[in-house]
C-alpha cells in the first residue's frame, strides 16, 4: 500500500477540480465528491499507518523520488515522497480531522450559496496539507507551505462580503509571507552551501561540514521563521485570531488541528540541522508565545477567540518542547492537540450554530440543551487542561519534563520550565472559565437559550469521535517508541568547525539521521555520565508531572471558584486591575502597534516611491523633453534670425547690388566704351606697375 | 513538410505581413472579413510555432555556434555592405517565438471589439507581429535592427490613434524613448561593423555569431574603455525596453493609454526584447564587460523588484498597478541574468516566458472590467466577487500567479532566480526576496478593494465575462498552470543554450 502513497494527496486534488468546475451542477452540489475522496485518503492512510505500525521500527523509512527540474548536469531537483513514522502519524492526523470536518461541514454549511466552493476549498486544502506532510525536500515543503497558505486565505475569506473576513484573509496571507521570507532565506543559505534541497542530501552535506557554525544557526533560524509565520508564533501570531472569521469547521481543520501545526512539523522534519543556538532561539520564541497568548485568552469573551489564543499558546508549547530537545514531546503534543482542539472548535461551532452568537457572556446553561456537545467539550477541555488519563496530560507533561530537564542541565534557562508551568495553570483556568460560562450556570440570554438545540448527527458524530481520541491510552506508549529524536548533524558540523579532537566527533561517515535515529544517549560518553543523564531525566519527569497536575488542578479550581461559586466577582477584579485587564483584552496592542509602524510605514513609503516616480524620475524625463523643445525653439529662432537671415541677406545684397549695378546698364554705347577703356586702363596699370 | 519546416521562421515572420497587405485590399465595410483575415494571418504563425515546438532539437545549443542553430536561413541581402538575411532559432529565442505567436493570436481575438478604423488597426497590428517575430529570429545585427525599428512605427500609431485620453503624450513618449535607445544600438552596431572582419572573407560583417568570436575584433574594439562604452550603449538601449529603473517611466503611461490588446503585446512581448537583446547580443559579444558590470546589473534588478512593487502598491489605477508589477517582475530577469549561473539564467528566461503569460492575462482582465465600467479606479469598485464570480475567479488566478504562488509558472521562475543568484549576491538577494512580501501585499490589497467586501451597488448589474474574453484567457491560464507543475517542458527547450551562454560568458574570467 505504501507504494501508492502518492495517491493520497492526489485524490483531494481531483475533487477540487471537479467541485470548482462542476460542483454546482452535481447532485448535492458535489459535497459527496470531496467527502468520498478524503475518506479514500483516510483509508489509505490507515493502511499505511498499519504497515508502519506492524513494522514497529523507529527507523522506518520509505522514500521515492524522480527528477523534477533538471538543467543539464548543473542542477537537479527531485520530487518525491518520504514516509517515516512521523509522516505516517501526520497522515493519520490530517486525514482523520479532515474527514470529520468534511462530514461536519455537510451540516454546518448547509444552505450556503457557495456550498460547492466550500467543499472545493476544503479539498485543495487537504491536497496541499497532505503534500506538505509527504514532501521530501525543502523546495516542495515550501511549495505546499504556500499552497496551504492559499487555501487558508480562501477559507478565511470565504464569506468575503464581510469586510472583516476579507481583511482577515489578506492579513493571514501577508503575515505568513513575512515568515516565508525568512524561510526562503534559510532555504537559500542551505542551497548556496550544500547545493541540494532534498532533506536527506542536505543533512548528509551538513554532516560533511559543508554548512556549519553561525551560518548553520542562521539557516536554522531562517527555516524556523517559516514556522513562526505558519504556526502563529510571536511576533507573527496576530493573524491567527483574526482567521476565526472563517467558517468554524475551517477554524477546526486549518487553524487549530493541521495547518498551523505545519510549522511544528517543519521543525520536526528538519530537526537534525538545528544548532544549540538555534534551538535556544526556538525555545524562547515558544515560551514568549505561549505566555503572551495565554494571558490574552484569560479575558476574551468570543468563544472562538479564546480557542484561537489557546491554539497559539499550545503551539507555543510544542515549539518550546522541540526547542528544549523534547522532539517526541513536541510532536506528541501536535498529535494530541489536533484531536482535542478540533473537538473544541467543532463543539464551539455546534454552540454557535445553536445560539447564533459567539459571545460567551450571552450563553450559559447550555449543558442540558446540548448534552453531546457538552460532554465532548468537557472531555476535550480536560485534555487541554492536562488532567491525567487525557491525551493532553500525556503530551504536555512530556514538554514540561523536557523543559525542566533542560533547565536542570542549563540552570540559566530555568525560566523555560517555570514560564511554561505557570501558563499550564492559566490554560486550565481560561478553558474552564469558558466552559463554565458557556455550559454551566443559568442562561444569561433567554431568547437565545430558548432557540438552542442539539446539533444534527453529522455534526455530533465527529465530536464524539474526536472526544474519544482525547484519551491518553491511544497514544501511550507506542508514540514514544516510534517517534524518537533523530541524531543531530549540526553538532558534527560544530565539532568540525572547532577543530575538535577526533574522538569527540561522531563517526566519520554520517548516515542520514533517521537511519540511526535511536542512537542511545550514551553514544560517546562514559556510562556514569549516561546514568547521570537518565537520572536527571527521570527526576525531571516526576517533578514535572507533580507540578503540572498541581497547577492544572489549581487553575480548574480557581475557575470554578470565581465563575461558579462566586468567591470573587470577576467584574470587580477587572475594574481593580483595569490597566492589566485592558492590556489583555486588547491583545497587548499588537495590532495597533503593527498598524502604526510597519503597515503605515510601508504604505507611506510606497506612496513616497510613487511620488518620487511621478515627480522626480518622470519629471526628469519630461524636463529633458521640455529642454529638447526649448533648445529646438532656440535653434528655430537662430535658424529664422541668423541662418535664414544670412540667406535672406545674401538675397538682399544681390538685389541691392543689382539695383545699384543696374544703373550701369544705360544702353548707351558711349558709356560702355568709356567703361571698357577705363577698365583696360586699370588692367594695364595693374599689370605694369 | 520539408519546405515548411526549413522555412518555418520566415513563414512565421512574413505571413502576418502578407495578411496585413491583404487587409488593405478588403473593400470598405467588410469588418468581419478584416477580422477573419487578421485571425488567420496570426493563427498560422501559431500553428507553425507549435510545429516548431515539436520538431525543435533540444540538444543543440546555438548561441555562438552557427552550426548549432536550427531552421537556419541565410541569404545575402545587401551584398556591397555584406548584410545578410540570416535567421535561426536556439534555446534563447524559441520560447520567445512561441510566446509571440501565442500572444499575437490572442491579442487579435481580443481586439475584435475595436470599432474605430479596424482596417488600419489590424494591418498595423500584423506589421507589429512581423517586427516582433523578426527581432527574435534575426542573427544578423542589421536585420535585427531593421526588425527592431519596424516594431516601433505600428506601436506608435496603435497607441497614438486607438489609445486613451492622453494617447498622444504616451505615444510620443514611447516613441522617442525607444528611439533614443535604438540610436545607441545603431552606434554600437556601426562600431562593431567597422571593427570586425569575417575571418573567412576578410570583409566587414553584421553577423552576431561572428561578433561573439573575439578573434574577429580588431585592436581598437579590444580596448577596455571602448568595450565599456559599447556595452553601456547596448545596455541602455535594452534597458529602456525592459524597462529598467530609471528608464521605466514610459511604461506606465504607454500601458494606461494603450488599448487592451496592445498593452498585452507591449508587456507580454516587447519588454522581453530588452532582456532578450542582452542575452543574444550584449552578453556573448562583450562577456568580459558583462562580468565587470554583474553587480550593478543585479542592483538595478533589485531596485526594479522592490521599487516596482512599492510603486504598484500606491497606484489607484488598476492598469497602472499591473504596469508597475511588470516593472517589478522584469527585475527578476535581470537579477537572474546578472548572477551568471545556469540556474539564474534559466530562471531569468523562464521569468520572461512566464511573465509574458501572466501579464497578458492581467492586461486582458483589466480590459474586461474597463470595457464594462469605463474606469479602472481601484477604490471605485467593491464586492464585485458576488456579481461576476467567473471573472473574479480568473483575476484571482492571475493575481496569485503574479504574486508567485507555487504550482504556477511565476513561482518556478522566481525561485530559480533566487536560488541561482543567492550564492553570488547574498546580501542583495536577501533584499530582493523582501519583494515577495510587498508583491503579495499589493496584489491582495487590490483584489480585496475591487472584488471583496460589501458590494458597491453601482455595479450590481455588471456583465459577466463573455466567451470571447474567456477564449483569450483560458489558454494562458492552462499554460501558466502546466508550466508551474511541469516546468521541464520549457526548461528543456532552453537549458542547453543557456548553459552554453553562461559558460561562454564565464570563460573570460
Amino acid at each position: 500500500m505504501i507504494r501508492y502513497a502518492y495517491i493520497i494527496p492526489l485524490l483531494p486534488l481531483i475533487s477540487f477540480w471537479i467541485n470548482i468546475f462542476f460542483g454546482k451542477r452535481l447532485p448535492r452540489k458535489g459535497d459527496w465528491v470531496s467527502l468520498a475522496t478524503i475518506t479514500a485518503s483516510l483509508l489509505m492512510s490507515i493502511c499505511i499507518f498499519a504497515e508502519v505500525f506492524r513494522a514497529y521500527d523507529p527507523n522506518f523509512k520509505y522514500h521515492v523520488a524522480f527528477p523534477w527540474l533538471v538543467i543539464g548536469d548543473r542542477f537537479s531537483l527531485d520530487a518525491g515522497i518520504l514516509i517515516d513514522n512521523v509522516t505516517a502519524v501526520m497522515l493519520m492526523v490530517v486525514t482523520i480531522v479532515s474527514t470529520l470536518v468534511h462530514l461536519y461541514s455537510v451540516g454546518y454549511m448547509h444552505g450556503d450559496p457557495r456550498y460547492n466552493r466550500f467543499f472545493a476549498y476544503l479539498s485543495i486544502f487537504s491536497f496541499s496539507m497532505l503534500g506538505l506532510v509527504l514532501a521530501e525536500s525543502f523546495f516542495f515543503m515550501f511549495v505546499f507551505w504556500e499552497l496551504v497558505g492559499l487555501s487558508s486565505y480562501l477559507l478565511i475569506g470565504f464569506w468575503f462580503e464581510k469586510k472583516s473576513a476579507s481583511d482577515a484573509g489578506k492579513k493571514a496571507f501577508v503575515v505568513n509571507r513575512v515568515g516565508d521570507y525568512g524561510f526562503l532565506i534559510g532555504i537559500m543559505i542551505i542551497f548556496a552551501t550544500c547545493g541540494v534541497l532534498e532533506f536527506d542530501k542536505v543533512f548528509a552535506a551538513i554532516g560533511a561540514g559543508k554548512l556549519q557554525g553561525q551560518l548553520l544557526t542562521l539557516a536554522g533560524i531562517g527555516v524556523f521563521c517559516g514556522a513562526i509565520g505558519k504556526s502563529a508564533q510571536f511576533p507573527l501570531h496576530v493573524w491567527l485570531p483574526d482567521a476565526m472569521e472563517g467558517p468554524t469547521p475551517v477554524s477546526a481543520l486549518i487553524h487549530a488541528a493541521t495547518m498551523v501545526a505545519a510549522g511544528v512539523y517543519l521543525i520536526g522534519r528538519v530537526y537534525p540541522l538545528f544548532t544549540p543556538d538555534a534551538f535556544l532561539f526556538i525555545a524562547y520564541f515558544g515560551l514568549i508565545t505561549l505566555f503572551i497568548s495565554a494571558t490574552i485568552a484569560l479575558t476574551q469573551n468570543d468563544i472562538k477567540k479564546v480557542l484561537a489564543y489557546s491554539t497559539v499558546s499550545q503551539l507555543g508549547f510544542m515549539v518550546l518542547g522541540l526547542g528544549v530537545g523534547g522532539y517526541t514531546a513536541g510532536l506528541a503534543h501536535l498529535t494530541t492537540h489536533a484531536a482535542f482542539k478540533a473537538c473544541l472548535f467543532l463543539g464551539s461551532g455546534s454552540v454557535i450554530h445553536a445560539v447564533h452568537s459567539q459571545d460567551i457572556q450571552e450563553m450559559g446553561g447550555l449543558r442540558k440543551k446540548m448534552p453531546i456537545t457538552f460532554w465532548t467539550f468537557i472531555i476535550a477541555t480536560l485534555a487541554i487542561a492536562g488532567v491525567p488519563l487525557f491525551s493532553g496530560f500525556y503530551s504536555k507533561d512530556m514538554i514540561l519534563a523536557a523543559a525542566l530537564e533542560f533547565g536542570m542541565k542549563n540552570p540559566a534557562h530555568y525560566i523555560l520550565f517555570f514560564g511554561a508551568l505557570l501558563t499550564a495553570g492559566m490554560t486550565a483556568f481560561y478553558m474552564f472559565r469558558m466552559v463554565i460560562l458557556t455550559f454551566f450556570g443559568t442562561p444569561r440570554d433567554h431568547h437565545k437559550f430558548d432557540h438552542a438545540h442539539e446539533s444534527p448527527l453529522n455534526m455530533t458524530i465527529p465530536l464524539i469521535i474526536l472526544a474519544t481520541l482525547s484519551f491518553s491510552f491511544w497514544f501511550s506508549p507506542w508514540f514514544g517508541k516510534l517517534v524518537v529524536k533523530p541524531q543531530t548533524v549540526a553538532n558534527v558540523a560544530m565539532a568540525a568547525a572547532a577543530q575538535a579532537p577526533a574522538h569527540e566527533a561522531a563517526p566519520a561517515a554520517v548516515p542520514a539521521p533517521a537511519e540511526h535515529a535511536a542512537a542511545p544517549a550514551a553514544a560517546h560518553g562514559g556510562s556514569n555520565e549516561a546514568e547521570h543523564e537518565a537520572h536527571i531525566a527521570h527526576m525531571a519527569h516526576s517533578y514535572a508531572m507533580y507540578s503540572s497536575v498541581t497547577v492544572g488542578g489549581l487553575g480548574i479550581l480557581l475557575a470554578f471558584g470565581i465563575y461558579m461559586l462566586g468567591w470573587v466577582d470577576p467584574n470587580a477584579m477587572a475594574e481593580r486591575f483595569k490597566p492589566l485587564y485592558q492590556f489583555s483584552l486588547n491583545k497587548w496592542y499588537f495590532d495597533e502597534l503593527y498598524e502604526a509602524t510597519v503597515i503605515s510605514g510601508s504604505k507611506a513609503f510606497s506612496r513616497g516611491c510613487a511620488w518620487f516616480d511621478n515627480n522626480v524620475v518622470d519629471g526628469l524625463v519630461n524636463l529633458s523633453a521640455q529642454l529638447g523643445v526649448f533648445v529646438a525653439n532656440l535653434i528655430g529662432k537662430f535658424d529664422n534670425g541668423v541662418v535664414d537671415g544670412a540667406v535672406n541677406g545674401v538675397a538682399d545684397m544681390t538685389i541691392g547690388s543689382g539695383s545699384i549695378l543696374r544703373r550701369v546698364q544705360t544702353g548707351k554705347l558711349f558709356h560702355y566704351l568709356f567703361i571698357l577703356a577705363g577698365g583696360a586702363l586699370v588692367i594695364l596699370l595693374v599689370k605694369f606697375f | 513538410m520539408g519546405f515548411f519546416d526549413s522555412h518555418i521562421l520566415t513563414l512565421m515572420t512574413f505571413i502576418p505581413l502578407l495578411g496585413g497587405a491583404l487587409i488593405l485590399c478588403v473593400p470598405k465595410g467588410k469588418d468581419d472579413v478584416i477580422k477573419g483575415v487578421a485571425a488567420v494571418a496570426s493563427f498560422i504563425p501559431l500553428l507553425l510555432a507549435v510545429r516548431m515546438f515539436y520538431i525543435y532539437d533540444r540538444t543543440m545549443a546555438g548561441v555562438n555556434a552557427a552550426d548549432q542553430f536550427q531552421f537556419v536561413e541565410r541569404y545575402s541581402w545587401i551584398p556591397n555592405i555584406n548584410v545578410e538575411y540570416f535567421v535561426g532559432a536556439d534555446g534563447i529565442s524559441v520560447p520567445m517565438i512561441l510566446l509571440t505567436a501565442l500572444l499575437s493570436f490572442l491579442a487579435v481575438i481580443g481586439s475584435f471589439g475595436i470599432e474605430k478604423k479596424i482596417r488600419g488597426y489590424m494591418a498595423l497590428f500584423l506589421l507589429l507581429e512581423t517586427g516582433m517575430m523578426g527581432t527574435f529570429i534575426a542573427l544578423d545585427f542589421f536585420l535585427f535592427y531593421v526588425f527592431w525599428e519596424i516594431m516601433l512605427l505600428p506601436m506608435y500609431f496603435l497607441i497614438g490613434v486607438w489609445g486613451g485620453p492622453r494617447k498622444e503624450y504616451a505615444a510620443i513618449k514611447f516613441f522617442l524613448y525607444t528611439l533614443a535607445g535604438s540610436v545607441l544600438m545603431l552606434i554600437v552596431m556601426l562600431a562593431l561593423y567597422f571593427n570586425t572582419t569575417d575571418p573567412a572573407t576578410g570583409k566587414h560583417t553584421f553577423s552576431l555569431i561572428h561578433y561573439m568570436n573575439q578573434a574577429t575584433h580588431n585592436s581598437w574594439i579590444k580596448g577596455f574603455d571602448v568595450r565599456i562604452l559599447l556595452w553601456l550603449g547596448l545596455f541602455i538601449g535594452f534597458a529602456i525596453k525592459v524597462p529598467l529603473f530609471p528608464f521605466h517611466t514610459w511604461l506606465p503611461d504607454a500601458h494606461v493609454e494603450a488599448p487592451t490588446a496592445i498593452s498585452v503585446i507591449l508587456a507580454g512581448v516587447l519588454l522581453k526584447m530588452g532582456t532578450y537583446g542582452m542575452m543574444r547580443i550584449s552578453f556573448p559579444i562583450f562577456p568580459d564587460i558583462t562580468v565587470y558590470f554583474a553587480v550593478p546589473m543585479a542592483i538595478l534588478g533589485i531596485i526594479n523588484i522592490i521599487y516596482g512593487a512599492l510603486c504598484a502598491m500606491a497606484q489607484s489605477d488598476l492598469k497602472k498597478l499591473v504596469a508597475y508589477s511588470s516593472v517589478s517582475h522584469m527585475g527578476f530577469c535581470l537579477l537572474g541574468m546578472a548572477a551568471l549561473t545556469p540556474l539564474g539564467m534559466v530562471g531569468a528566461a523562464m521569468q520572461m516566458f512566464s511573465h509574458g503569460l501572466i501579464t497578458a492575462m492581467l492586461f486582458f482582465l483589466v480590459g474586461v472590467v474597463y470595457d464594462r465600467a469605463h474606469h479602472r479606479q481601484i477604490d471605485g469598485f467593491g464586492g464585485l466577487g458576488v456579481v461576476v464570480p467567473i471573472y473574479t475567479g480568473y483575476i484571482a488566478f492571475a493575481f496569485f500567479a503574479s504574486l508567485g504562488l507555487p504550482g504556477m509558472s511565476g513561482f518556478i521562475a522566481e525561485q530559480m532566480v533566487f536560488l541561482g543568484s543567492f550564492p553570488i549576491f547574498r546580501t542583495l538577494v536577501i533584499i530582493a526576496a523582501l519583494g515577495i512580501v510587498f508583491v503579495a501585499a499589493f496584489h491582495l490589497w487590490a483584489l480585496q478593494r475591487v472584488f471583496l467586501g460589501p458590494l458597491n451597488p453601482k455595479y450590481a448589474n455588471l456583465e459577466e465575462i463573455n466567451k470571447r474574453e474567456m477564449f483569450c484567457l483560458t489558454p494562458l491560464a492552462i499554460l501558466v498552470l502546466f508550466v508551474g507543475v511541469w516546468p521541464m517542458t520549457v526548461v528543456n527547450l532552453m537549458s542547453v543554450s543557456l548553459v552554453r551562454l553562461v559558460d561562454l560568458v564565464k570563460a573570460v574570467i
